[in-house]
């Protein structure tokens, strides 16, 4: 699905577009709108399941909530470092989108690799993923947005190839720019997750 | 095509054979075809699915089938006219028309909605492959805990909850290469209140699905981790709750009731003015209302629940909103008899069809009524008289005006025209014996006949109105093979049809039929709605001179590509690893991470072509 | 449309399982206010396809024919037809919401009828199961009420999700299993009504159907005694036989002679025979053959008084003696599926269950 992005608008040069806005950028705006129902589905799904804990563990058996709030720093930090980066493929500075959007994917390495030892933690605590329906809804939602930062760290590494290669200048910086709206995308979402995942059942 | 006429092909082009040709189009064009062919092969497959449903239901204790193949039978045959033929019959229209009403020279997205193309066929294929191991029996609407492992323990309902996924993907990439074309690719002077009314509906059509589609997506990747992964969301031993399976199930379905009618709604706009020789009356109130129902499509999916006992309060919030829904369509339904009112009204074969759409609708819509009084509908519903309802709406409705689209377009499409006596043959056949098979079904329901029973004991007074529908079916059956004869009679036939055989409004008649590979030698202007008459009345004529066939130089034109097909290739491997016994400890196995590096693999390539490498025409 | 509405007044009171012939408070109460929403839909569908096909008939033009005046609209003309359905429809949803209440609520106990009888339905695939808490009593596929006394049923399902419906007392409810549903009705004449499971339930969802028996108030009692009353074995016990004996030993030989005598005509000995292989074959295991003090939740249905039932087969077949045989030795001959199974019986096997349940009155 994440291909919307990745087609290139097939006559980059001759066409105009009926909105000020690029047909690439309006897709990539489209398909998350239609990405926050997908997200709404599974975090309600998690809600009226989040107690169901049967006889397996509960969110205050496994949780560690130190370990998340840095994983959520390093992501929140890294919507801030792709803009930077942005700026820097834009000014057609190639040293500022270097460093910057290296560290982005640093980070999206960082949370991932922070997911995959969180996911297996539970595990060996007990939590498989059916469990209970706790960790069933739990696994599910996170793995879905774990999947998606993978998926956009993916993205953001391939772009970061691309201006290693010399081949992003700032009139292609749109390339970057979609890429990093998606990954706001993913970040917004952990910052509703993180909250009511985390806080929220710790909390009740 | 013309231009190999006009002008000698480029080498490479020339090589190319007609298969891979059509394999690697992006030409929104071919790609149109190519969902209409498709789309029909699966209606004849579900219609003969619902002959045998017929033909077993013809008396009472009839034993023509097992009851496991009828559940088979009933739940493929709503299964694939919701998603095989009347969403891609619609994506047709959609593909062919959307970017010559807007006066685009293709979709934002020529590739991406060839991946759209070819999710949807093999995710067809795959669903239909079901048979050969045994396919869907839990219903279309899959309510949970009967699709469960438990009590559903065959490949059949995997079959579905993965086929589904697959076929999502297909209306979801559509949905954002859609709503993008037509918000940012209309021609020039092309606001969005001069846009042809089947724009809109499109439009409006492409938001339900962007925001309906991941409900049901995310409802069955849960159902399927229940069947495949062993855990419980919908399975009452784990602590699961089957009402939230009805909750997501019908937070989706009912938008896409109204995914499956919005278009038709669009269709019937357009042919109405063009035979009444008359603008659509009340625009402005068209698109509002059209926006309204879109807007009370979300807001009304538990009167699908009425009979779970929600409460008085519950039932009467969802009773009273649906009832509102009745409002913008009466206007729609005033609007389009308004807009033959004072015309000069040119009875051809896609204005029977659309008279008989009309006409069919108002029926369908008042027993939609019906069955928004709650406590009416616990004795409608899950009877026959639902049944009749959501005939009336899909067949009354949507196949109706899907026809009268294909009459209507047939010409630009094909460049010929569909025979006008074998089309009204067709429409007074086809009106006929959908009323005999369907009406009955009322009394049946009212009778007290429930649906999706295999058969029923006599005496109980609607067996007769089951054989009424019976012969119904087959005779309805008999319309679509006039209808299949005029194709072929018009393919056979070396008669060309005009650019303009209907004295159209919209721009897509000011183009050779069919349309050269760019649309539009240059790109139109448009300075108010219904421009091709504004054309013709600046010009002082009522046929604007026939368009000349053009070479096509300097025009940029997307190439071919094969990365939409792989891409598709590796979606459909990647659903059916999960499918496949493995002796991993992770869920998923070796054919699901093929698939899925396949796929990955088919982006990144596609990411990287060239766009013009192929390009025809430089 | 309107031969609709004719045909809607022609099949009232005609059939069964209709809708429109409603023999329960319930259902009277949805019929009114269904009625009321056809009427209106009629005068509606009248009016508008009569508008349409004016429209086409009088606008017929000719391809030569100059064009027609060009309008595009009319604010008056937009507000008046959306004025005028919205009126309509409320003269169809104040009714409604007046019914939706009506009908949730339980009646009070009354005068005549007295306190609502309580019955527990249980959904099974592809059977009803009837507890009467209060009563006692267990019963499946036929469910016997009084007449004139409002019944309240509280549904659940053991497995799939199931829907109660019997069409001439109240609409459909759909039965869960991890929550209860409540529906009621009050059965104004005594007669046999048949239902139907109306929610799909699996491959034998076609035959899951069931009859209401509404009893006159005495027959009901009648009906509610002979359940009541401990279903005992067919065989005397071993015990009378040693009394006999030992009577046999102290005195008159006629007490001796008379007694089996007594027992062999008043029960076949087809039907003794019937008994044991009720056990033997496991049966038993399944199916109570007592309505009393049985378990909780039943595997089979319970077959207390099945002998006096109008059908078998959850509602599917007519009790004949044939009927019953060919059930027993070929359940999934006759509803592929269920769980009971085609047991190795031989023909005269056959006939000794029937000859035994058709004891069980």
């Amino acid at each position: 699905m994440t291909t919307a992005a990745l087609d290139h608008g097939h006559d980059a040069h001759a066409h105009h577009t009926s909105l000020p806005i690029d047909n690439r950028k309006l897709a990539i705006w489209t398909f998350i709108a239609s990405e926050c129902l997908f997200f709404a589905t599974l975090i309600s799904t998690f809600m009226v399941y989040r107690d169901s804990t049967g006889t397996g563990p509960g969110p205050k058996d496994i949780f560690e909530v130190p370990l998340v709030t840095g994983g959520t720093a390093v992501l929140l930090f890294s919507s801030f470092f792709v803009v930077m980066a942005l700026d820097g493929a834009q000014q057609g500075n190639r040293k500022k989108l270097l460093t910057w959007l290296s560290l982005t994917v640093l980070c999206g390495l960082f949370f991932a690799g922070m997911q995959v030892y969180e996911f297996w933690h539970f595990y060996h605590k007990g939590l498989g993923y059916s469990t209970n329906l706790f960790g069933s809804a739990f696994y599910t939602l996170t793995g879905f947005h774990g999947t998606h930062v993978a998926l956009g760290t993916l993205w953001l590494a391939t772009v970061l190839k691309d201006a290693i290669k010399g081949d992003l200048p700032p009139k292609k910086a749109l390339n970057l720019e979609i890429a990093a709206l998606y990954w706001h995308f993913v970040d917004v979402v952990w910052i509703i997750i993180f909250p009511v995942v985390y806080l929220m059942s710790l909390g009740r | 095509m013309a231009t190999t006429v006009l002008e000698p092909a480029h080498a490479h082009v020339a090589k190319r054979s007609v298969l891979v040709d059509w394999l690697t189009t992006v030409d929104h064009k071919k790609i149109g075809i190519m969902y209409g062919a498709w789309a029909f092969l699966f209606f004849l497959i579900g219609g003969v699915e619902a002959l045998i449903i017929r033909a077993q239901l013809a008396k009472p204790e009839a034993s023509l089938v097992s009851p496991e193949l009828y559940n088979q039978l009933f739940t493929m045959h709503g299964t694939t006219m919701i998603f095989l033929a009347v969403m891609p019959l619609s994506a047709m229209f959609f593909n062919f028309f959307i970017p010559l009403l807007i006066g685009a020279r293709d979709v934002a997205f020529p590739r991406l909605n060839a991946m759209s193309l070819w999710v949807f066929v093999l995710g067809g294929l795959f669903l239909n492959a079901s048979f050969l191991w045994g396919a869907p029996n839990g219903g279309w609407f899959g309510y949970a805990p009967l699709s469960s492992r438990q009590y559903s323990p065959g490949v059949n309902m995997d079959f579905w909850v993965i086929g589904l996924q697959i076929l999502g993907i297909a209306s979801l990439a559509a949905g954002v290469n859609f709503f993008t074309t037509i918000l940012n690719m209309r021609a020039r002077g092309m606001t969005l209140m001069r846009m042809p009314m089947f724009v809109w509906t499109t439009l409006i059509t492409q938001v339900l699905v962007l925001l309906a589609f991941p409900v049901i997506t995310v409802a069955l990747i849960l159902l399927m981790a229940d069947r495949l992964f062993g855990t419980s969301f919908f399975s009452v031993a784990g602590g699961g709750d089957p009402m939230l399976w009805q909750h997501l199930f019908w937070v989706f379905g009912h938008p896409e009731v109204y995914i499956l009618i919005l278009p038709a709604f669009g269709i019937i706009s357009e042919i109405l003015p063009v035979f009444s020789r008359k603008p659509l009356f009340g625009y402005s109130a068209m698109v509002f209302s059209s926006s309204f129902i879109a807007f009370l499509g979300f807001g009304v999916w538990s009167h699908h629940m009425f009979s779970t006992g929600m409460g008085p309060l519950a039932d009467s919030f969802f009773s009273l909103a649906t009832m509102l829904i009745a409002i913008p369509t009466g206007v729609k339904i005033f609007n389009w008899i308004g807009t033959i009112w004072g015309g000069s009204v040119q009875l051809k074969t896609p204005m029977y069809f659309s008279i008989g759409f009309i006409a069919m609708f108002i029926m369908g819509g008042l027993s939609g009524v019906m069955h928004a009084v709650a406590p009416a509908d616990l004795q409608q519903t899950d009877t026959y008289f639902v049944v009749a309802h959501f005939h009336y709406v899909l067949f009354g409705g949507s196949i109706f005006a899907l026809t009268a689209g294909a009459y209507y377009w047939w010409p630009k499409m094909f460049g010929k025209m569909l025979d006008e006596g074998l089309g009204k043959l067709h429409f007074w056949l086809m009106m006929i014996a959908f009323n005999l098979t369907f009406f009955p079904m009322h009394f049946a329901g009212l009778l007290g006949m429930p649906r999706r029973i295999y058969t029923y004991p006599g005496g109980l007074g609607f067996d007769i109105y089951n054989l009424m529908a019976t012969v119904g079916a087959f005779l309805l059956a008999g319309s679509l093979l006039v209808f299949m004869w005029n194709v072929i009679k018009t393919w056979r036939s070396d008669e060309r049809a005009p650019a303009d055989p209907w004295n159209g409004a919209t721009l897509e008649w000011t183009i050779p039929s069919p349309p050269q590979e760019w649309n539009f030698a240059e790109e139109p202007v448009v300075a108010e709605k219904d421009p091709v008459w504004a054309m013709k009345r600046a010009a002082g004529t009522r046929q604007l001179p026939e368009p000349a066939l053009v070479d096509g130089k300097g025009i940029h034109m997307p190439g071919p590509s094969w990365w939409p097909l792989i891409v598709s290739i590796g979606i459909l491997v990647f659903f059916v690893g999960f499918m496949i016994k493995h002796t991993w400890a992770f869920p998923f196995g070796p054919v699901t991470i093929v698939g899925f590096a396949l796929t990955v693999f088919g982006i990144f390539k596609w990411a990287y072509e060239p766009v013009d490498a192929h390009a025809t025409h430089h | 449309m309107v031969i609709f509405a004719l045909a809607l007044a022609g099949c009232a009171g005609e059939y069964p399982q209709s809708t429109l012939s409603p023999k329960g408070d319930f259902a009277e109460l949805v019929d009114a206010v269904f009625m009321k929403t056809v009427w209106w839909a009629t005068v509606i569908f009248v009016v508008v396809e009569a508008g349409l096909l004016w429209a086409v008939f009088k606008f017929r033009g000719k391809p030569d024919d100059p064009e027609p005046k060009q309008i595009h609209g009319s604010t008056v003309v937009e507000i008046i037809w959306t004025v005028i359905p919205a009126a309509v429809l409320a003269f169809v949803a104040v009714p409604t919401v007046q019914t939706i209440f009506k009908t949730a609520e339980i009646p009070a106990a009354t005068a005549e009828g007295g306190e609502p009888l309580k019955v527990e339905v249980t959904g099974h695939q592809w059977w009803w199961e009837f507890h009467y808490p209060e009563l006692g009593i267990r019963t499946a596929n036929e469910l016997h009420v009084p007449v004139g006394r409002t019944i309240d049923l509280r549904m659940k399902t053991v497995d799939v999700l199931h829907s109660f419906w019997i069409p001439q007392f109240a609409g459909k409810r759909d039965v869960f299993p991890n929550r209860e549903t409540r529906i009621w009705f009050t059965a104004k004449a005594s007669g046999a009504y048949p239902g139907a499971c109306a929610e799909f339930c699996g491959i034998q969802h076609g035959k899951m159907l069931f009859y209401v028996m509404a009893d006159a108030p005495g027959d009901f009692e009648a009906w509610v005694t002979r359940m009541q009353t401990d279903t005992m074995p067919l065989v005397p016990p071993p015990a009378p036989m040693a009394d006999s004996t030992a009577l046999a030993a102290s005195g008159p030989m006629a007490v001796d002679s008379a007694a089996p005598a007594v027992l062999a005509q008043a029960v076949d000995p087809k039907a003794l025979e019937g008994e044991k292989l009720f056990t033997a074959k496991g049966c038993a295991g399944c199916h109570a053959v007592k309505s009393v003090n049985t378990p909780k939740v039943a595997v089979g249905p319970n077959l207390a008084g099945i002998g006096s039932r109008k059908m078998i087969a959850a509602g599917w077949m007519a009790n004949t003696d044939a009927n019953l045989k060919r059930w027993i030795m070929d359940p999934q001959g006759v509803k592929v599926g269920v769980k009971m199974p085609n047991l190795p019986m031989t023909d005269a096997e056959g006939d000794a269950l029937v000859a035994y349940l058709r004891t069980l009155q």
